[in-house]
């Protein structure tokens, strides 16, 4: 006779108390031992806690180093306004785009800016249809990564248009020419893949926030907070009825997030690959960018996410485990992209195409060669030191590797774009592109701009999605009060306790 | 005096939230809800909810996507203002391929997030549970059932008592 799950219940229980010796039918059933999952919430912290954590950064006292980061991060972000004006009262060559060098800096940016997207999107998407139940912590901050990062990456094919007025030429309304955009261009699929990206994140990031907006708008002590809170918030009242839409709403946009995550660099890249440029036009593009983008973004997220723990003290939320988890993420990309580049030699060669074999031998020892041999520094070696426990444990060095990884994926950006246009089939042609001021400072505006933008998230948003945070908690789950239930990874809570 | 919305009672947490829900559904209520600052695993189904709709939802949006997508490129390319380019035909469902694949992933966004506050009847400004001060707390780390007056097998004394049994403690009356 087989044994009821009664039975089963009193002999965990039995087990559990260790009152007696394992009873012997355990042998013969063999049950799997599961390995202990990892804790995600340090110090057996509850829900309340949690909530006052989270909330707490936004009701708290601004800090003082809040406003300094502010100032500078804004003053930084000035210079995207005033060199835009200057642009689009002088002209396009104010960026230092002359023949042969018609992409320069700002298509580097561009492509830059949306790679850096792609970690926020990958963490709240992919990572929640794997169902890793660790990037909860991280997934609202990189979410805001994201739709940051594709304002920031707007702005350049914007005003590279050269007449950013008739930029709204892209879409397809009806103009006084009567011609419609050309859909056989990848620049034209750019727009729908960058436009939709924005779009769909926002609300992706939007929706999952109303649940914590309504936390906020519940504890708000003055009116306007409470109104400002209460109309973001839409009324919204925990109900489980709510919750059951609002969960499968969560788990479809998750679903087509994650086809964008594939899409949208893959898009961009066909704006290179689909050129006969030596080096541009060949099939490994992209799903290279794909890969380029997501540890870009990654390394982002690292950036971010380090000193914000510290600022906010944010160690029981954010733990080791989730540092861990993302440099892990961070080297395993990495090293796509390190095949990537060994692979993109051998198809040169392979190819037989003279052209071809030029530009990556150029690449590596041609004017460029710095910029090249940076990219590999940064992003093939440096990532790989990820391996070692002592490496991720030391937050400052994790830190700065995540700092050169973006320079170096800026760098591989800058070495597509600028070589293969440098030194392209004719020699008498040939040029060496050099930015201008204009060009530096609207790079290093979109910088400050974007780091604007994110303080004003940490301040007025709620940084971690309070409710995804909570359901991660082992009291979080129905039967965890129940007796028998074997709870792993949070030994020493006590049972239906911390509530 | 306003009318009567329904009775809410708090419970200790998601097991026991989770068990009431069970026995609520059982006694045969239909017009009940139940409040966590989260969603707790399967308390749907321990409520007897049917599958949400927003698939259906996100399926016909996702459709519309692709096929406008096709008859828009197909309208502007081959049917309102021909234009040869690159020698390339008029029209061919190939190349607009990731218009076609934005705009699908467009339109079902669009069908999952509104469609999901439409079927939750949001944005709404008050609902009666928001009467109860308690009720603030439900976005913290209080959990709550509520059962509707307009229920048919509604009756004060024995949801009251009913709650009481399950193991529900402040025990109110909701105003409409």
């Amino acid at each position: 006779m087989l044994p009821t799950t009664a039975d089963f219940t009193t002999m965990s229980a039995e087990a559990e108390t260790l009152t007696t010796p394992v009873p012997a039918v355990l042998a013969k059933v063999m049950p799997v031992t599961t390995p202990a999952r990892p804790v995600l919430v340090h110090n057996q912290r509850n829900f309340h806690w949690i909530t006052d954590k989270i909330c707490g950064i936004v009701e708290g006292p601004t800090p003082f180093w809040w406003w300094c980061c502010l100032a500078v991060t804004a003053a930084l972000a000035s210079c995207v306004p005033v060199g835009l004006i200057y642009l689009v009262s002088t002209g396009i060559g104010v960026w230092g785009l002359r023949p042969p060098e018609f992409w320069g800096w700002d298509i580097v940016n561009f492509v830059f800016w949306v790679g850096i997207a792609h970690a926020g999107t990958m963490i709240s998407s992919v990572l929640c249809l794997l169902r890793q139940k660790w990037r909860t912590a991280i997934s609202r901050a990189a979410e805001a990564t994201t739709i940051f990062g594709i304002m920031c990456a707007g702005i350049f094919p914007a005003f590279h248009v050269g007449r950013v007025w008739f930029a709204w030429w892209l879409f397809p309304v009806p103009n006084s020419q009567a011609v419609w955009p050309n859909f056989h261009s990848p620049l034209e699929w750019d727009v729908f893949a960058v436009n939709t990206y924005l779009t769909v994140s926002a609300l992706f990031w939007y929706m999952g926030m109303v649940p914590d907006l309504a936390t906020l708008r519940d504890r708000a002590l003055s009116p306007v907070r409470k109104y400002a809170y209460g109309v973001l918030s839409l009324g919204w009242r925990n109900s489980t009825r709510h919750w059951q839409n609002f969960e499968m709403a969560y788990l479809v946009i998750a679903g087509m997030a994650t086809s964008l995550v594939v899409s949208v660099s893959a898009i961009v890249s066909a704006d290179f690959a689909s050129s006969l440029q030596p080096g541009w036009h060949t099939a490994i593009f992209p799903p290279y960018f794909v890969a380029g983008a997501v540890f870009c973004g990654f390394a982002m997220v690292l950036a971010l996410m380090i000193p914000m723990r510290a600022l906010f003290g944010l160690h029981d939320v954010i733990t080791q485990y989730h540092i861990d988890c993302v440099c892990k993420a961070t080297m395993a990309i990495g090293s796509m992209v390190a095949y990537v580049y060994t692979m993109e030699f051998f198809i040169a060669w392979y190819g037989g195409n003279i052209y071809e074999v030029f530009t990556f031998i150029n690449r590596a020892f041609g004017q460029y060669a710095w910029a090249y041999w940076i990219m590999v520094t940064c992003n093939v070696l440096s990532p790989q030191l990820f391996w070692f426990k002592g490496v991720r444990k030391r937050l400052w060095l994790v830190f700065i590797i995540a700092l050169l990884i973006n320079l170096g994926m800026w760098c591989e950006r800058f070495v597509i774009i600028v070589t293969s246009l440098g030194n392209d089939f004719l020699p008498s042609s040939w040029g060496y592109f050099s930015p201008t001021v204009v060009d530096i400072f609207t790079f290093f505006g979109t910088l400050g701009m974007f780091g604007m933008l994110f303080l004003l998230f940490v301040r007025f948003l709620p940084m971690l999605p309070l409710s995804e945070v909570k359901h991660v908690l082992p009291q979080a789950d129905p039967h965890f009060a129940e007796p028998g239930h074997v709870v792993t990874g949070s030994e020493g809570v006590p049972k239906g306790g911390g509530l | 005096m306003s009318k009567v919305y329904g009775i809410m009672a708090e419970f200790k947490g998601p097991h026991e939230i989770f068990v009431a829900a069970e026995r609520l559904r059982d006694a045969g209520y239909r017009r009940w809800d139940t409040f966590t600052p989260f969603p707790v695993h399967g308390l749907d189904k321990a409520m007897g909810l049917r599958r949400s709709l927003v698939p259906i939802i996100v399926l016909m949006c996702g459709l519309a996507g692709f096929f406008g997508a096709i008859a828009m490129v197909w309208f502007m390319d081959s049917f309102d203002y021909p234009v040869v380019v690159g020698g390339k035909p008029y029209f061919s469902p190939i190349y607009p391929f990731p218009v076609m694949y934005e705009c699908t992933i467009l339109l079902a966004t669009f069908g999952a997030f509104f469609g999901q506050f439409l079927l939750n009847g949001l944005p709404r400004l008050h609902h009666p549970v928001f009467n109860v001060e308690a009720f603030e707390r439900v976005s913290d780390d209080a959990f709550f059932v509520v059962i509707e007056a307009r229920d048919a097998l509604y009756d004060e004394a024995k949801v009251r008592a009913q709650l009481a049994a399950l193991g529900g403690y402040n025990i109110t009356v909701v105003n409409q």
